[in-house]
């Protein structure tokens, strides 16, 4: 079975239910996202945050339900070229261009999952790869994605129509508020009764479906909201860096975002967020020395399985003896 | 003459294409399933291992002079090494985990081989010279079958066949058989386990290695070679399921075949048919074609 992964919460008084430790880490994350862009570059910041959602909406079935959706960048980069699309052919605005992209990410996610929830474990992961490819052949030979070119200069436009995106805070702003609310609601569904049904049928699936529970259904609702999530992460990164390419769609994107969960920690909630930050500062730094990037990568999957599979914060937390 | 309304020429050509895909998906899931079948390691490095075999028969060519016909021995014998100190001194640590870790650890490792070569040899493709025995072809009267290419197909499919002779008649394949549904017994009755998941690995990487070298004289050799056809080959083993040696060589020529023929009338189709041939499979029968229903 997996590793221990996310543990219940107890304490049911705090907000949101939150644990001390959890609303502690939660302040501190406000804090980071408000002060973050005043001393690094605004808009590596922004990067950072759509890929720590992505990472929270892949550890969402990976540490609840133990199922690794393997092709989770088909959600990521068929919802930015939808919001891509639709921003720039349709004229939407913002909102309603990342709107449109969640809503392509949660039918792409509705149809697949529907399919894979049908096979467990490693097949899960395959099927998933295998629907993702699929989708980035699609995305290779589609009209409207522009092929290897992507589309590019998508207009960030005015949210609501009233407020321009055109300076880096005022998207950063945006960015900044739907991601903070995308964690809430990641934190409320990890933590309802509804995770609680998760988590139990990992540790026992035939108990669960003795008790009565429809464990495709949850899975299926998993899987969806999963990909919802990554598509919200796709669609503002579509926006905010007025680009939807290949790259988001293809399979080492979906490697990427899973080395996030691996590294920050699959069984923490918060731990893909650390890992996204680290993952995307990595790139940056040897975005210069070509294919070290994909070497780098590699090696610290294979240490991170082979000697640190509790990932940064599971060690933290074990450390301090908390659930973090 | 026509087939279908479509000439005769572009039909059996396109058949002839998709049984050669075949071939390589045949050859490549049939090593998945022989690891998997002993391992519980869904080995995502495949992929990596089958550019090693075609890099390895280029390299040899430029550097050593080693033609094709000693190539397709001793690349497959040098990769399949490789693939034995692999499993001895990586994959051994991860045998009591979820095999999803497994899976990771191997697409890490694929990723590190296929950067190694992106770094030393770019993105492009390089080009393997014709070795002499294989140019020219036969005239078969409704087609032109390039001789290359009709090597490959009877190649593969006595690769395959040998394979399956091998692990279902012979007494090592017995051992092996043994081990994969009952390691512990197996063990107990004096059979080395451990010694035979080691070579287990290496044969299924050798046949990987071994694709390449097929690989190497009819398509371009470049580094991300098996990087997208790993995941067709996935799709390929969900299809037929993993549990039945001779289902995945059938279920590997089968689907090539699909998508030769989907070329012909529909030939945007083609690089997305096997998938919705899982959709479908996955929806009548989840646990694959040859699979046991689970």
């Amino acid at each position: 079975m997996m590793q221990k992964n996310i543990p219940a919460s107890s304490d049911a008084a705090a907000p949101l239910g939150m644990s001390r430790t959890h609303l502690v880490l939660m302040l501190v994350l406000a804090a980071l996202v408000v002060v973050s862009p005043f001393t690094l570059y605004p808009l590596f910041v922004v990067k950072v945050l759509c890929f720590a959602l992505f990472a929270l909406s892949l550890n969402l079935m990976l540490g609840n339900l133990g199922l690794l959706s393997f092709g989770h960048a088909a959600y990521f980069g068929m919802s930015s070229y939808a919001a891509a699309h639709a921003a720039k052919v349709f004229g939407f605005t913002p909102e309603l261009a990342i709107l449109f992209g969640v809503l392509v990410a949660l039918a792409l996610g509705a149809v697949i999952g529907a399919l894979a929830v049908r096979r467990k474990g490693i097949y899960f992961a395959m099927v998933t790869l295998a629907f993702a490819q699929m989708i980035y052949f699609f995305s290779l030979q589609a009209p409207f994605t522009g092929g290897e070119d992507g589309i590019q200069q998508v207009p960030r436009g005015n949210l609501f129509g009233l407020f321009s995106l055109r300076d880096d805070m005022a998207l950063y702003a945006l960015v900044a508020v739907v991601f903070l609310l995308g964690v809430l609601a990641l934190y409320r569904i990890t933590y309802s009764p509804f995770g609680q049904i998760l988590r139990s049928i990992r540790d026992n699936e035939a108990r669960a479906i003795s008790l009565g529970y429809r464990v495709n259904g949850y899975k299926w609702l998993a899987f969806v909201l999963g990909a919802g999530f990554a598509g919200l992460a796709g669609s503002m990164k579509a926006i905010a860096f007025q680009l939807a390419s290949l790259t988001d769609v293809y399979w080492g994107m979906s490697g990427e975002v899973v080395l996030m969960a691996l590294i920050g920690g699959m069984g923490t909630f918060f731990g893909p967020i650390v890992g996204a930050a680290l993952v995307v500062w990595m790139q940056n730094e040897l975005a210069s020395f070509g294919a070290w990037v994909t070497i780098v990568q590699g090696l610290v999957f294979m240490f991170c399985i082979l000697a640190f599979r509790k990932g940064i914060l599971g060690a933290v937390g074990q450390l301090l003896g908390r659930k973090v | 003459m026509l087939i279908f309304g479509i000439p005769i020429q572009l039909f059996s050509t396109q058949i002839m294409l998709g049984l050669i895909n075949g071939a390589f998906y045949a050859i490549l899931s049939l090593g998945l399933a022989i690891i998997f079948g002993l391992l519980n390691i869904v080995n995502f490095a495949h992929g990596a291992f089958y550019m090693l075999g075609a890099f390895g028969a280029l390299l040899m060519l430029d550097h050593l002079g080693i033609n094709y016909w000693a190539a397709l021995a001793i690349v497959p014998l040098v990769v399949g090494l490789l693939g034995c100190v692999i499993e001895r001194f990586v994959l051994r640590w991860i045998y009591d985990l979820d095999h999803l870790y497994g899976m990771i650890l191997t697409f890490g490792m694929g990723l590190v081989i296929v950067g190694i070569f992106r770094n030393m040899y770019g993105a492009t493709g390089l080009a393997y010279s014709m070795p002499p025995g294989l140019q020219g072809g036969f005239n078969l009267g409704f087609m032109y079958l390039p001789a290359s290419r009709a090597f490959v197909i009877v190649a593969s499919v006595i690769v395959c066949l040998a394979t399956w002779v091998a692990i279902e008649k012979t007494r090592v394949g017995s051992w092996l058989r043994a081990a994969t549904e009952k390691p512990q017994l197996t063990e107990a009755f004096g059979i080395n386990v451990p010694l035979l998941i080691t070579l287990t690995y290496g044969f299924g990487v050798a046949l990987a290695a071994f694709a390449g070298v097929l690989a190497a004289p009819i398509f371009s050799v470049n580094p991300m070679m098996g990087s997208d056809l790993i995941i067709v080959v996935f799709a390929v083993v969900v299809i037929g399921g993993m549990g039945s040696i001779s289902g995945a060589i059938l279920t590997g020529f089968m689907l090539g075949l699909v998508e030769g023929l989907t070329k012909v009338f529909w030939p945007q189709a083609s690089s997305t048919v096997i998938f919705v041939i899982m959709a479908i499979v996955l929806l009548v029968r989840p646990a694959g074609l040859f699979g046991k229903q689970a």
